[in-house]
């Protein structure tokens, strides 16, 4: 039996389609670095409060000028809050939970990861432009999920 | 008398429309939710909004649709295209007891919800913990739907052994491998449920590890998409062109688009964690790779499916390039909702596309956006098909006339128009930074006033889907009551240009199985075992609720 030649062609058609999508996806990956939050370590949820970085999280800065941020997220909000970065700076954060899963989320950027109990996320990012950002919780963690929701002050530049 | 379709009043009907009736009951409480969640989150305040109600309602509203509606409705579509094809239904028992059994874990869950006791949503993500009963519950509706799958393959088997060589018919394939599937699926829901959530919510274990639980559930989690969509293409492919007058394009491909559907609907779970610590980029660029894959089958039934349709018109004499479309049966209440269910699945197929492209979906993670988008898809191609199918079914199943025709042939374009203004709006939102899931919109000062327009226009869109799932729910039940008997109409299928009349490459459904296995072992086999390995501390139960 055979396939109609106008379906042949369609397919060909979705397939190179299909195809053209992930090599996008793919060379942007390699080239640009466009890739998910996806790092691996883990942490003792129970023992959060005596932990080095994370029982006081804070904004630190290296000695190589390497802006690291430190974020618990816990119900019903983010420490530390306000967190203070600076502008053009390639800023790492680290995340984890005291408690439940939450989301982290800086509201108009693509800074978005989840913050579980026992793991870390770790991204780093560039603000391009000085301000105040929200930081959302994303994932439902509560009666006052909505609630949740923290600030980041983006200082310097040339205004 | 099922030689020729007619199988109303047989006990087999009974049986398949009972599970339709639980489903259109569980449909119409969780629409009412449904409502209620677009105001609140718009900020209109209604008698007894509250925060624990929102997320109460959240959590009813996502288990009795995504779960309950879906699942019962599927069983009973299964039993009545098996009865109507097969013409036979081997082990009866089993069937009702799978019907109770889903039932009564049904109404234990529920029961947990609507006290307040299991406010963990339809994902359930521990270390949120439910009561215990909310669990199980589950795992019975899981199981009842395990032996309904069991005793349709049983049907087939005996069907086999009357006619050795030859191929299922069209509508059956597509039943089963919805079947094959959901095996395949919910083995990792097992595994959550069974050792991991149950025994720590009985307190036998004091710790989870809440990313190996979110694994687990997104194995789950997305071929439970394809096994709402599927049911909804066998009807696209099988009764759509035959309500219409038209033919079966190619029962070939149609057949090969199931098979590729049990192939890689599992092994792509990993589009749901892109946001997820514990899993590497790596494994989650493979799962990308098979999440797009995916979208050939779809691309396909597009094709077959609009082809088939034209056959139609042409048939019926239309010349020109795009006049066929004026001469299908628009008024037709049962075509009319598929029709606009198919054209609901193109903007979901875009919007999939975004989610699933591994960088893109930073923007999107858990925002507005992706409730939009379950709902143009789960919400209008799955759902609107399968209350199109209500219209198409009662009559066959029960032997009476559809009553309030009119409601039906509105309650499509009801939908249709609600959904596209809910879903638009969302979606805008979404992409401006609505986290999904809030129980007021106006979250800090300013984000809130950017976003308040446009929760506003879903908070209507979800009025008028209102509006709809009244419509729809008042036909099923004048029908159901008060329908006039009649003769009833008997079950008819597409008949294919070219039917498959040999044992093919897709038929060998046993064989597919194995291939879907083998797919699900190369993809979750390393980053599982890797996770297991990595020296890792669970996390004690929360209930914030």
């Amino acid at each position: 039996m055979s396939v109609n030649v106008y379906e042949r062609l369609w397919m060909w058609g979705a397939g190179g389609l299909i195809v053209l999508f992930l090599a996008v996806i793919g060379i942007t990956a390699v080239t640009q670095a466009v890739q998910p939050p996806s790092h691996i370590e883990t942490i003792n949820p129970a023992t959060l409060m005596d932990h080095p970085e994370f029982g006081d999280p804070q904004v630190k800065v290296g000695p190589d000028g390497k802006v690291t941020v430190s974020v618990v997220a816990e119900m019903f909000q983010f420490r530390p809050d306000p967190i203070e970065v600076p502008v053009n700076t390639p800023v790492m954060f680290r995340i984890t939970s005291a408690d439940v899963v939450h989301g982290f989320q800086i509201i108009g950027t693509n800074a978005n990861a989840m913050a579980v109990p026992g793991y870390v996320s770790q991204f780093t990012m560039t603000f391009t432009k000085a301000g105040e950002y929200d930081i959302a919780c994303n994932e439902y963690c509560g009666l006052m999920h909505h609630g949740m929701v923290g600030k980041i002050t983006v200082t310097g530049g040339q205004q | 008398m099922t030689s020729t379709g007619v199988i109303a009043g047989t006990p087999q009907a009974r049986l398949a429309v009972s599970h339709i009736g639980v489903a259109i009951a569980a449909f119409g409480v969780a629409a009412i939710m449904g409502m209620l969640q677009g105001l609140s989150i718009a900020d209109v305040e209604f008698p007894m909004r509250s925060e624990s109600l929102y997320y109460m309602f959240v959590t009813a509203h996502g288990v009795l649709m995504a779960l309950v509606f879906t699942t019962f409705f599927i069983m009973g579509l299964g039993y009545a295209i098996c009865y109507a094809q097969l013409q036979r239904i081997v082990g009866m028992k089993t069937a009702w007891l799978g019907f109770w059994m889903a039932v009564v874990g049904t109404v234990a869950a529920a029961y947990t919800i609507l006290t307040g006791q299991s406010t963990v949503l339809y994902t359930f993500y521990p270390p949120m913990q439910a009561h215990p009963l909310f669990y199980i519950g589950a795992t019975l509706l899981v199981i009842g739907s395990w032996l309904w799958g069991g005793v349709l393959i049983a049907s087939y088997v005996s069907w086999k052994k009357d006619h050795p060589g030859q191929p299922v018919p069209m509508a059956m394939h597509g039943m089963l491998a919805t079947i094959i599937v959901w095996y395949l699926a919910t083995s990792g829901l097992a595994w959550e449920v069974l050792f991991m959530l149950i025994p720590w919510s009985m307190g036998w274990v004091e710790t989870i590890d809440p990313v190996i639980a979110r694994t687990l559930f997104w194995w789950f989690g997305h071929p439970l998409v394809y096994f709402w969509l599927m049911p909804a293409y066998v009807l696209w492919y099988t009764v759509m062109p035959r309500i219409a007058g038209g033919r079966l394009f190619s029962d070939k491909l149609a057949r090969m688009v199931f098979i590729l559907f049990v192939v890689l609907s599992t092994p792509v779970g990993f589009h749901h964690q892109f946001a997820d610590p514990g899993i590497s980029a790596n494994w989650k660029f493979v799962h990308t790779i098979t999440t797009f894959a995916i979208l050939f089958p779809s691309f396909v039934t597009a094709f077959t499916v609009i082809a088939s349709l034209e056959i139609a018109g042409r048939l019926k004499g239309a010349k020109g390039l795009f006049n066929w479309i004026g001469t299908l049966p628009w008024k037709d209440p049962f075509f009319l909702a598929m029709a606009l269910a198919m054209l609901s699945f193109t903007f979901g197929g875009f919007g999939g596309a975004i989610n699933a492209a591994y960088g893109m979906n930073s923007m999107v993670h858990n925002t507005a956006w992706i409730m939009g988008h379950f709902h143009v898809t789960l919400g209008t191609t799955s759902a609107l098909t399968f209350m199109g199918a209500t219209y198409w079914l009662l009559p066959r199943l029960l032997g009476r006339e559809l009553k309030l025709v009119g409601l039906a042939r509105i309650q499509p374009w009801l939908w249709f128009i609600g959904m596209g203004i809910f879903s638009t709006s969302f979606h805008i939102a979404g992409l401006r930074g609505l986290p999904r899931r809030v129980y007021s919109g106006a979250l800090a000062g300013e984000q809130g006033d950017a976003w308040a327009a446009l929760t506003s226009a879903g908070a209507i869109g979800g009025v008028v889907l209102f509006l709809s799932s009244l419509c729809f729910v008042s036909v099923v039940i004048a029908t159901w009551t008060s329908g006039r008997k009649v003769e009833a109409p008997a079950f008819e299928f597409a008949i294919p240009l070219e039917p498959v009349t040999t044992m093919g490459l897709w038929d060998r459904l046993g064989m597919w199985t194995i291939v879907g296995i083998v797919m699900i072992i190369l993809a979750y086999a390393y980053p599982l075992a890797t996770l297991i390995m990595t020296p890792r501390y669970g996390s004690p139960p929360f209930q914030p609720f």
